[in-house]
């Protein structure tokens, strides 16, 4: 007898593409901020912000994926993780909802997939219609190394 | 009383009571080694402390507990409630003691050896008497305890109890009534738990401490949390400060005001909870002094001024243990041996001063020996030894450069290692812990007089005052404690950015300060766009002992702010030493001066480096040297010095004549080449045009200038940076950035080729030209008289110093004549004079001394040394004819 397991995402969407965080590693979702540009960061780097008191550094999650930079004019909105006890606003162009998804749709990411986002990515999602990238926010965030790798 | 003896107290009377409860919870559990090795500890701790402090009834009352204890421990002996009750017994002993202490400042004269004889015998395995039927007409006495006669007897204790004493039993009792009162044997019971009150009363209005119930023990996270919410509070209520302050005659601002009011007294207030007089950083060093001294066999004064300066505990934990290195350090190398010191003319017995005070919201800390100072020359020999620098390096290097040395790792001079010091950790680490906190150590020597070290540090770390600035567009915070002052610079002010071969520099007060364009440090814009200013302000830091210039767009207010590290991924940054959020709410970066320092170095190809700019100066520090100042392509001054420059000539422009690409005007009846400064540079088109001529012999080259500005006599401190051709560096002339001309440049600019067929002419062939050796250590001064000397038809070598130039011995060359600075580190013109006569290879070469010491002794010093003659600086003319009569007594001779 086969055991069905569910995950929870956040869903977002950057660049069309649907993507989901993992809900437990969502603190806050965020709408535009005003943020503070950060000089000889790593251009992943938006810049920083002020989330109530604490200092949250803003990740171009775009930028991050080698997308370009927004045309449409939205403003975007932000999600912020934690990664290593360090909260990280990621910066995406809009917040969907919380969804519930079956293990069973889960599908490792194909080998064709730009190493790019296989790397940033645990996987993918057969949903109705849709095809949801989940985001593994520690590889998101460790672009040090991929950056180099890629 | 003092305020260790305080300290004492108030941190006893809670190990005291930590005790108590330990004791009773031992009893319940035997076989609990962390229980017995916790309360042996704070009997040990109790002994350690009293033996300290010179209380030996105290003392021997709590070493025979601990020596029970310490059975305990080792299984050597089982707990039975008996032995937990002696040990009661002589916690209240020292109880009481404590009292009497608490009262009087010192320690009632009294005997403990039968408390110390019952412990012993417990330590060494014999019985207790037991006896444990409570006595209730003690109970009455108890209210009375200070009676002089004896008190009355106790059965456990075996004698009598004295006054101020508790009875064991009693105790227990009351003990065991606050801990579990159900479990209280019925009667006795019952008695006792009325009469613990009650004792406990008489006890504490006569003798417990009241310093204890002054003071509570607060964890020091507690106190760190609170800060750091007293801070975002602090921050927040600024935020709605600015916010309120927008909107005119709000409602909100008188609530605000009470509000702003109340945050800023709880700021106050729970800074005051984390300050600490530096004297508790101290406390331990008499000891430490009076122990060094026996160790040692020397004889040392330990004063200490401004104990009570207080600063924050987090800041005071951090600067003990480097201060107590440093100490230590100043009694081990510092100080001599008695012996010593009465020989160098000193009393015999060394002082150390430590001095803290308050200045301009930092604590400044001095450490002071009146010992035999640094010895520089131990420091350089080390420096080499150890592979830090090399020796050129270190000649060029002023005292207190060298001094730096024992801050470096592993850098120990101690000529051995002893229990105390010189173990090669030390100063880097003390410099590191330091500047961990924001400090800044730094330190004078007199050779024979004594050592100074000077700690500054800033009084909490928790919130700093900060200077917010604007580079393109985006803010800033500079840490006021690096900011030394604010200058306004513009195109039209006394101020301005001026340029010496492209480094940006500002005049402040007759020094040139190196500039750090901000915007291209941050990569915020290229350096067309850090040009294009015409306003900009200039913050002024310092960076260990020098100072240097950033160039922002604007400055605002200073803000206190609250320092956050960065985030993890944006700690490679150097330039960021963290960040805050201000009181609109944004988020700012702030810098860091030591980065930025560091940064602008390395952009400037690790040729340039910020820090080192000021020290690398050229020429004599001491000398005057009369300079001409002028104007030419350009409105910046330039200068040479007067000493080249043959004559000033004006010439009608009409005069100026063409050839050959040449331009050339007839003076003396022959044609002088006229050289400009730049190559694009434009005659003046009516009117007449000022020259510089520079002669040599009968051959005359003019340099056209714009407008002769002045003759300035002046120190002239060349700093030598980004080489230019024509330019030998800048310097402060009058008061002003001055380039200094490469006269040799134009020299042989003006002449070229035809100088040099001319020169054929003179001497035959070029092979015949004489070969001149010219030492001296000033670059600016090689610079100069080489060209001229070769102008002049020399071949000429140069040397840095009198090694090098030795040098050239070793390889076999040989001069016609040497030309020598007197003064150069390392060896001495003097010293090479000699070394030159010594040795047959150059025996007969004759030298001409070079110095601007110009003395009749400093003459006859020269001769002996065996210099042929002698020319001061900077007169060229002497310098050329006294050459030439050198070389011709020579090949008459």
């Amino acid at each position: 007898m086969k055991e069905t397991s569910t995950r929870n995402f956040v869903t977002v969407t950057i660049a069309g593409q649907l993507f989901g965080i993992p809900v437990l590693c969502v603190q806050d979702v965020l709408g535009p901020q005003s943020i503070t540009r950060i000089p000889l960061a790593p251009p992943e780097v938006a810049g920083a912000l002020n989330l109530r008191g604490r200092i949250v550094t803003a990740i171009d999650v775009r930028r991050r994926l080698n997308l370009p930079p927004r045309t449409d004019g939205g403003r975007g909105m932000s999600v912020v993780v934690e990664h290593r006890g360090e909260p990280y606003s990621l910066l995406i162009d809009s917040v969907g909802e919380v969804i519930e998804v079956d293990e069973a749709a889960y599908e490792r990411a194909p080998a064709t997939l730009d190493p790019l986002w296989r790397q940033i990515s645990s996987g993918i999602y057969r949903l109705d219609g849709e095809l949801l990238l989940s985001l593994d926010v520690d590889r998101l965030l460790d672009f040090g190394n991929t950056t180099m790798a890629a | 009383m003092d305020d260790l003896l305080r300290e004492f107290l108030t941190e006893t009377a809670e190990s005291i009571n930590q005790l108590d409860v330990e004791l009773v919870n031992l009893e319940r559990e035997p076989d609990n080694p962390a229980l017995i090795a916790s309360i042996f500890r704070l009997v040990h701790t109790i002994k350690g402390t009293c033996g300290f402090l010179g209380l030996p009834r105290l003392e021997h009352v709590a070493h025979a507990a601990e020596n029970v204890l310490g059975k305990f421990r080792d299984c050597e002996l089982v707990v039975t409630p008996d032995s937990v009750s002696l040990i009661l017994a002589s916690i209240d002993r020292i109880k009481s003691l404590l009292a009497a202490l608490e009262d009087s400042g010192q320690e009632p004269a009294g005997d403990d050896a039968e408390l110390i004889d019952s412990l012993d015998a417990l330590a060494s395995g014999k019985a207790v008497p037991v006896d444990a039927t409570p006595n209730p007409a003690r109970i009455q006495d108890l209210l009375t305890p200070a009676q002089d006669a004896e008190g009355p007897f106790d059965s456990k204790l075996g004698r009598a109890l004295r006054p101020g004493e508790v009875s064991l039993d009693e105790l227990e009792a009351a003990f065991q009534a606050a801990a579990a009162p159900q479990s209280s044997p019925g009667g006795v019971a019952t008695a006792h738990r009325e009469a613990a009150p009650a004792r406990q009363e008489v006890a504490r209005s006569a003798t417990d401490s009241s310093l204890a119930n002054q003071t509570i023990r607060v964890n020091v996270d507690l106190l760190e949390n609170l800060m750091t919410m007293v801070s975002e509070l602090v921050l927040t209520r600024n935020q709605l400060l600015q916010m309120v302050r927008s909107l005119d005659d709000s409602e909100f601002t008188v609530p605000l005001q009470r509000l702003s009011h109340v945050t800023t007294e709880l700021q106050e207030g729970v800074m005051k909870t984390r300050m600490q007089p530096i004297g508790n950083a101290w406390a331990k060093l008499p000891r430490l002094i009076r122990d060094l001294s026996v160790e040692l066999g020397k004889k040392i004064e330990l004063q200490m001024l401004g104990q009570e300066t207080e600063l924050d505990r987090q800041v005071l934990e951090l600067i003990k243990d480097p201060l107590t290195h440093m100490v230590r350090n100043s009694a081990d190398h510092g100080l001599e041996r008695p012996q010593e010191r009465l020989k160098a003319g000193k009393p015999e017995t060394g002082h150390i001063t430590l001095n803290a005070f308050h200045e301009g919201g930092h604590i400044i800390i001095e450490i002071r020996d009146d010992g035999r100072g640094l010895d520089v020359g131990r420091i350089r020999a080390k420096a080499i030894e150890q592979g830090l620098a090399i020796q050129q390096e270190l000649d060029g290097m002023a005292e207190q450069q060298v001094l730096q040395f024992i801050f470096r790792p592993g850098f120990s001079t101690a000529a051995k290692v002893t229990s105390v010091s010189g173990r090669g950790v030390g100063m880097d680490v003390v410099r590191t812990n330091i500047e961990k906190i924001g400090g800044t150590v730094d330190l004078k020597s007199d050779k024979g007089k004594g050592t100074t070290f000077t700690i500054k540090i800033p009084l909490t770390l928790a919130i700093v005052s900060a200077l917010i600035v604007e580079c393109v567009g985006e803010r800033f915070a500079i840490p006021q404690i690096s900011v030394v002052e604010l200058v306004r610079v513009s195109e039209d002010s006394e101020h301005r950015i001026e340029r010496i071969s492209e480094t940006p520099v500002l005049r402040l007060r007759d020094r040139l300060l190196p500039l750090v364009f901000l915007d291209r440090v941050l990569a915020l814009a290229d350096e067309a766009g850090s040009n294009r200013k015409n306003e900009a302000f200039v913050v002024v830091v310092q960076v260990g002992s020098s100072n240097f210039g950033i160039v922002v767009d604007r400055v605002f207010d200073t803000e206190e702010i609250v320092v956050k590290p960065v985030a993890p991924i944006l700690r490679d940054i150097a330039l960021f030493s963290g960040n805050t959020i201000l009181g609109d709410g944004r988020v700012i970066m702030i810098l860091d001066p030591n980065g930025i320092a560091a940064a602008a170095g390395q952009q400037a190809g690790g040729e340039h480096d910020v820090r080192s700019t000021e020290k690398r100066q050229v020429g004599q520090s001491d000398e005057r040297t009369a300079m001409l100042v002028f104007r030419a392509g350009g409105p910046e001054p330039r200068a040479v010095p007067l000493a080249l420059v043959a004559r000033l000539e004006e010439f009608p422009v009409e005069r100026i004549e063409r050839s050959n690409q040449q331009i050339l005007v007839q003076y003396r009846g022959r044609l002088m080449p006229l050289v400009m400064m730049e190559e694009k540079y434009e005659l003046r088109s009516a009117g007449a045009q000022p020259i510089l001529v520079f002669a040599d012999g009968d051959r005359s080259m003019g340099l056209v200038v714009d407008e002769i500005v002045d003759i300035v006599e002046d120190r002239l401190q060349v700093e030598q940076k980004g080489r230019k051709a024509g330019v030998l560096g800048s310097a402060v002339v009058a008061g002003q950035a001055t380039e200094i001309v490469d006269v040799g440049y134009y020299l042989q600019k003006g002449f070229g080729d035809w100088f040099q067929a001319a020169s054929e002419g003179a001497f035959g062939e070029v092979a015949a030209k004489r070969r001149v050796l010219l030492v001296d250590d000033s670059p600016f001064f090689r610079h100069m008289l080489a060209p001229m000397l070769s102008v002049a038809g020399y071949e000429v070598t140069t040397a840095a110093d009198a090694r090098a130039a030795l040098r050239y011995r070793e390889d076999g060359q040989a001069f016609d004549v040497i030309i020598s600075d007197i003064e150069m580190p390392g060896m001495s013109g003097f010293d090479f004079a000699r070394a030159v006569r010594e040795d047959e290879r150059w025996h007969a070469t004759p030298i001409v001394a070079l110095s601007s010491h110009a003395s009749a002794r400093d003459f006859e010093r020269g001769r002996e040394a065996g210099f042929s003659d002698y020319v001061p600086k900077s007169d060229r003319d002497a310098l050329l004819q006294t050459l030439s009569a050198t070389l011709a007594v020579r090949g008459a001779a």
